[in-house]
């Protein structure tokens, strides 16, 4: 397969090695003629130094013909045009944005880049799964009061599976605030019934902490 | 009208102060910088001393930042920094995101300005809307040329009267 790299920082270098390696034709595109050159001594002349996000050197690089451009500069605003102008002008067929930012990966969705990696994300993700606590997230505290937003997995097993909203034993303080099941937001009354893998969002005194992890994975 | 300006460079500068002026509702968002020689300094030299709206120190692709700035019931979005793609990132998430019906980018790249006019983002380029404004004055264009001449060069008489901002 054909892949265009833009941004041969750390990332971009390794990654554009990876595919060569693994048998695959690569462009890499780097706007600092130094780091264009020193990639260009260790992986030989897959290197053009050009400004990534400029119609031109997309068009030069074979992006109309790539199979994949993958944009994995350390400024996602640069990531954003790379990939949109790519898909615009060159019609590549695949688009990988880095974010860096990981609150931008909805950003770049909602503006047509679906596939996006973050690694911020990614390190997450393998840092909750290593976590005891699983599916007990408090997500943020909520500005200006004592109070938070917490964020608990159902899982087999535990008490609420199977039972109702009202039939949890929750602090009288804190409120259920909806349920995502499969992706798509409920409203939660107590007549609710909870199910193996809902996402439950409960409002809490920060201080009721303890007590709503108790009431939600047992 | 209640309008949010992304960039306080002399552009976004000079802007603000025109429409604050006219009484419209302006608010404006510019970087932290991390150059020392830059952060000692105000970050909103370029606004006029009378300048009345409100001044925002964050990035503007940052959803909380732009809801800060009031872009959730702003009628216009102007992104005017010095960088192509965060004006266009900008104007985005101001057209898609938060549904501001006037939108504005400044992106200095006329391909990269003509590619996202065709994706209903307002563009200009300073690079061809300068270099028409010349080369008509050149050629004598009265319609093109005086015309807009004789609005700068107002503006322009207004900002030299104004005092010097105190800091």
């Amino acid at each position: 397969m054909y892949f265009v790299v833009a941004g041969a920082g750390e990332v971009g270098f390794h990654l554009s090695q990876a595919l060569l390696e693994a048998g695959h034709e690569v462009t890499v595109i780097e706007a600092d003629r130094r780091r264009a050159n020193f990639v260009q001594d260790k992986l030989g002349s897959i290197v053009m130094n050009a400004a990534a996000d400029e119609g031109r050197a997309q068009m030069e690089a074979g992006c109309s013909r790539a199979d994949a451009l993958i944009a994995v500069t350390g400024d996602d605003a640069k990531n954003l045009v790379i990939c949109q102008l790519a898909k615009l002008r060159c019609h590549t067929p695949r688009v990988i944005a880095r974010v860096n930012n990981p609150k931008n990966e909805i950003v770049f969705k909602t503006l047509g880049i679906d596939e996006t990696i973050s690694s911020t994300r990614v390190l997450m993700n393998v840092i909750e799964q290593e976590l005891p606590s699983g599916g007990f997230m408090p997500l943020m505290s909520l500005a200006g009061s004592a109070n938070e937003l917490i964020e608990a997995e159902i899982a087999i097993g535990t008490p609420p599976a199977g039972k109702t909203v009202g039939s949890l034993r929750l602090p009288t303080d804190a409120l259920v605030g909806g349920i995502i099941r499969k992706g798509k937001l409920l409203h939660a009354d107590d007549d609710t019934k909870l199910e193996v893998g809902d996402r439950v969002m409960v409002f809490s005194p920060t201080a009721s902490e303890s007590e709503v992890r108790k009431a939600l994975m047992g | 009208m209640n309008v949010v300006i992304v960039g306080c460079g002399r552009v976004g500068g000079f802007l603000a102060g025109l429409l604050d002026s006219e009484g419209h509702r302006v608010s404006v968002v510019d970087i932290a910088s991390t150059s020392p020689a830059r952060a000692e300094r105000a970050w909103f030299q370029h606004l006029p001393s009378s300048f009345k709206g409100e001044t925002i120190l964050g990035d503007g692709t940052d959803l909380e930042v732009l809801r800060q700035a009031g872009i959730e019931r702003a009628d216009a979005l102007l992104a005017l920094t010095e960088g192509d793609n965060r004006n266009l990132m900008a104007a985005q998430i101001g057209q898609k995101i938060f549904g501001v019906k006037q939108v504005i980018a400044k992106v200095n790249d006329p391909v990269r300005a003509q590619t996202y006019r065709e994706l209903g983002i307002n563009t200009f380029s300073r690079t061809t809307i300068l270099g028409t404004l010349l080369h008509a004055m050149l050629q004598g264009d009265r319609e093109v040329g005086e015309v807009l001449m004789r609005k700068a060069l107002a503006h322009e008489a207004d900002l030299v009267h104004e005092p010097v901002k105190a800091h």
